[in-house]
């Protein structure tokens, strides 16, 4: 074991992994995020607690992190390199460690234009490959960036995320095996709608040899509704929405557009589980943590482990 | 080049407001070819100014100089013998301008004309694009000729991210995602090993990170 994790124990013992994933409030209210991890409690291996994503201020990830532990469930500390630098990343790490945190998801961030600060400076210091390799050093070497010793290394389960739909296609596949070469234990994937696609990646990550090296986690985010997939086929960036998509939720009354959106993602689940390679899942229930139970039940991936 | 843009004329006048006789300093280097702040936009700057004051009823002298260089003393010298004849003083060069002309000229005010943009080059008529940052280590030559760290939307050595679509940056359709073209350059180049291979963290000690930065050529000192 490199590190101390659950999800790590998970997937060494051959499990298929689910995690999940809950953003933390604008606000300062940890009834917020208790309120999802009882959504998710059983139901997922580990729950990613979003940085700032989209670049709007939110409570700290490591805060998140620190009550879902109190909730009795595993926590994945997200970090994008937007907001710190080299110092502050570290010390973060060292400190979320000392305070029972085991899984880091290391990410450049998304840029602060589209948040609610356009106006902020962003860092950048080092970008999220650096950081995944800063904290494989941490952790294996003992040693800081700078090459100074740490007392007690932070044993964390090292984390990155890979989007087989960004541009330029050729090209995803040798990001993937440079996050590895850099450290990554595992991969969580943007949303996977385009299953071609993922598929075609996918191939290529095993021909690399990669997928025995590393463990890929398949994201699924289920639409609420017709308009949610169509602001994700044309607003998100990187983000690859089939037609067929969003013809299904179409055909479909709008008060049923939600139990669609649900059923199509348990079917992806089910076509992700049969692709060589992918060793898990990552639940995006973006904001619907509610509905968590119910996918994972129909997808048939419960009982959780115990390990 | 630096490129540069003329601040707003309302900026312009709300700065000389309390001032009646000011002197417009053009410089013609970076800013005369990006057409900022040399003679002709000088003279554009002080018509349009001595309008807009002569629409509030109020008069303007305005002198025009247009120095070869606003970044070095010997230019800066020129105009010392009528520095004092002015209340205020508008430099139409980089930021360094305004910054020469109140480290040699302690008593004079001095207000910048205009607002630096970036170190970069003409793409068309009119149009420019920056291309450095002045990071202290070039390193365009490992990545097919383009500097991620300027035009690259965060700067990452190990791009493209993966908001990278269509050729195109996330953060706005019109920016290239210059990771594509560093990728399909390299492709054509045969050389994408050059970036198959995880880039270092960069030492931003050459950078203005390092703390002001200085140039000393003893040879020249």
């Amino acid at each position: 074991m490199k590190s101390e994790s659950k999800l790590e124990k998970i997937l060494n013992a051959g499990h298929f992994a689910v995690t999940g994933e809950c953003g933390p409030p604008r606000g300062a209210d940890p009834e917020a995020i208790r309120k999802k991890a009882k959504y998710l409690k059983g139901m997922v291996d580990m729950v990613n607690v979003t940085d700032n994503q989209t670049a709007v201020v939110r409570m700290s990830s490591w805060a998140g992190c620190l009550i879902l532990i109190q909730e009795g469930l595993e926590p994945n500390y997200q970090m994008v390199c937007r907001d710190r630098n080299r110092l502050a990343m570290q010390s973060d790490i060292l400190g979320a460690y000392s305070l029972g945190i085991k899984n880091i998801l290391c990410l450049s961030g998304d840029h602060q234009r589209f948040g609610d600060h356009p106006g902020a400076k962003n860092v950048y210091d080092i970008d999220s490959m650096n950081l995944i390799n800063m904290v494989k050093t941490m952790r294996d070497e003992g040693r800081f960036l700078s090459g100074a010793e740490i007392t007690v290394p932070p044993k964390m389960f090292i984390g990155a995320a890979a989007n087989p739909f960004g541009d330029p296609f050729e090209f995803r596949v040798h990001r993937l095996a440079k996050k590895v070469a850099a450290g990554a234990d595992f991969i969580q994937t943007q949303c996977i709608y385009n299953m071609d696609k993922f598929k075609k990646w996918m191939a290529q990550a095993r021909d690399m040899g990669l997928t025995e090296k590393v463990y890929i986690l398949a994201g699924v985010t289920p639409m609420k509704s017709l308009g949610m997939a169509r602001y994700m086929k044309n607003m998100v960036p990187g983000m690859d929405v089939p037609d067929e998509i969003i013809k299904r939720l179409r055909g479909v009354d709008k008060k049923r557009q939600a139990d669609e959106g649900i059923r199509i993602c348990v079917e992806q689940i089910q076509e992700l589980r049969e692709i060589d390679g992918v060793a898990g899942i990552h639940l995006m229930a973006i904001e619907w943590e509610q509905r968590v139970p119910e996918i994972v039940e129909s997808a048939g991936l419960l009982p959780r482990p115990e390990v | 080049m630096i490129v540069a843009e003329r601040k707003p004329i309302s900026e312009i006048l709300d700065m000389i407001k309390d001032y009646h006789r000011i002197m417009l300093v053009g410089c013609k280097g970076c800013v005369t070819v990006c057409n900022a702040g040399g003679e002709k936009e000088v003279g554009i700057l002080a018509a349009t100014l001595k309008i807009a004051r002569k629409k509030e009823g109020k008069e303007l002298e305005v002198a025009e100089r247009t120095l070869e260089r606003q970044c070095d003393p010997e230019y800066i010298e020129q105009i010392s013998d009528i520095v004092d004849d002015f209340e205020a003083i508008i430099s139409m060069a980089c930021s360094v301008g305004p910054q020469f002309l109140s480290e040699r000229y302690p008593d004079a005010l001095v207000f910048p004309g205009l607002n630096t943009k970036f170190m970069g080059g003409a793409l068309a008529h009119g149009v420019w694009a920056e291309r450095c940052q002045g990071c202290g280590t070039c390193i365009v030559h490992l990545f097919g000729g383009y500097c991620p760290i300027t035009r690259c939307s965060k700067s990452l050595l190990n791009g493209p991210c993966g908001g990278s679509s269509n050729g195109r940056c996330e953060i706005d359709k019109d920016i290239d995602c210059v990771w594509h073209l560093i990728v399909e350059k390299l492709t054509r180049q045969g050389k994408l090993s050059n970036i198959l291979s995880v880039q270092p963290p960069k030492d931003w000690t050459t950078s203005r990170d390092g703390g002001p930065r200085k140039v000393v050529r003893e040879d020249l000192a």
